[in-house]
């Protein structure tokens, strides 16, 4: 599944491209929202891994603007419960995703990244 | 006791494809499951499985852990099995995240010092490397076992690519400074030298955790730390 956290995670590893690979560009995004457990210090836990920048402007690109431009310092439980519902409740089903330097397109096909790369392809 | 994952859903059809869970399998299960007080006492975050296959070793960590305590990252280059990983997940009520990908590929940049708990069941059956390179470039049920000299090739890809525990300027170093690392290999791997290598090139502190045959197999599961001396604080 790619969920927003996970999205954030990746990046492009196509042979060449070491900078601004990073976050990929959702193209024809199919989304589907599925409810998890809500646990605060998992996502307090998770905070310090997250690319804030590259969160709120993939959020918006699907539609969801719920997060503010910049990482606030104090978490309240409102902004976690948001956090949750961005980050582990967005789910991706079908689409792309796609390298903003290079331009590789890493298809999702129910809810799987494929990012294997071809031969040549490989740095 | 924590149940082995229920896999029920899986079909005959689908281990034609995707590595069925064995006995090395249920040795990592078991590994893990002695060590679950201090994996749950260490707070992990981040667990990612490289070659997750049928999903069953993820689902077993994410009973263990909590289903919302971690985030369960898989890979494996069958995206067969990727589907496989996801479907387990769904049975056993844990989100496993999975990405077709090579080893750690696409991830590694963004997870490092990330891992806090990192396993691999790679392919360790010793064949001839034109078996296992094959059998990764056209991923198919081989990928998961045919493992070149030794049954080596993967893993000493594996362990060169994602050296944890290695220089800080190694931009691929996976484990957090409190992370562990699982492994499964058989003796035909040369278990000492996996260790002795680990320790010298990689600053990893290794041990056998747990050991037992299973017909011509001599399964091992390695367990492996940073230093002492290594661990930021």
């Amino acid at each position: 599944m790619v969920r927003l956290i996970t999205h954030n995670l990746l990046s492009c590893h196509a042979k060449g491209c070491t900078t601004n690979n990073f976050p990929l560009k959702f193209k024809d995004a199919e989304m589907e929202h599925r409810e998890a457990d809500f646990n605060p210090e998992f996502i307090r836990g998770l905070l310090p891994k997250i690319e804030w920048k590259a969160l709120v402007d993939t959020a918006k690109e699907l539609g969801d603007t719920s997060l503010p431009d910049e990482q606030p310092e104090m978490m309240d439980d409102e902004l976690l419960k948001t956090l949750h519902r961005v980050l582990l409740e967005m789910h991706v089903e079908e689409g792309q995703m796609i390298c903003p330097n290079c331009n590789h397109v890493y298809p999702i096909s129910n809810g799987i990244p494929n990012m294997l790369l071809a031969e040549h392809e490989i740095a | 006791m924590i149940p082995t994952p229920n896999l029920s859903h899986l079909t005959a059809k689908d281990f034609e494809r995707v590595y069925e869970p064995a006995e090395d399998t249920f040795l990592l299960l078991d590994a893990l499951e002695n060590d679950a007080e201090d994996l749950k006492s260490s707070l992990p975050l981040i667990c990612l499985e490289i070659g997750s296959g049928s999903g069953c070793v993820s689902a077993f960590i994410g009973t263990l852990l909590g289903p919302s305590s971690a985030l369960y990252l898989c890979t494996d280059i069958n995206t067969h099995a990727c589907q496989c990983t996801v479907a387990t997940g769904r049975q056993n009520k844990v989100c496993l995240e999975s990405v077709g990908t090579y080893l750690d590929r696409s991830l590694h940049t963004r997870l490092k010092h990330c891992v806090d708990l990192l396993v691999f069941n790679p392919p360790y059956v010793p064949t001839n490397s034109v078996e296992a390179e094959s059998a990764q470039t056209s991923p198919a049920i081989a990928s998961a076992w045919a493992g070149g000299v030794n049954g080596m090739e993967l893993t000493n890809t594996f362990l060169k690519l994602a050296p944890v525990g290695l220089l800080e300027e190694n931009p691929r170093e996976l484990l957090a400074p409190q992370g562990r690392f699982y492994l499964v290999a058989v003796k035909e791997n040369n278990i000492p030298n996996i260790l002795a290598t680990m320790l010298n090139e990689h600053n990893l502190a290794g041990k056998v955790v747990l050991r037992r045959r299973a017909g011509r197999e001599h399964l091992h599961i390695l367990r492996f730390e940073k230093q002492a001396s290594q661990v930021q604080t």
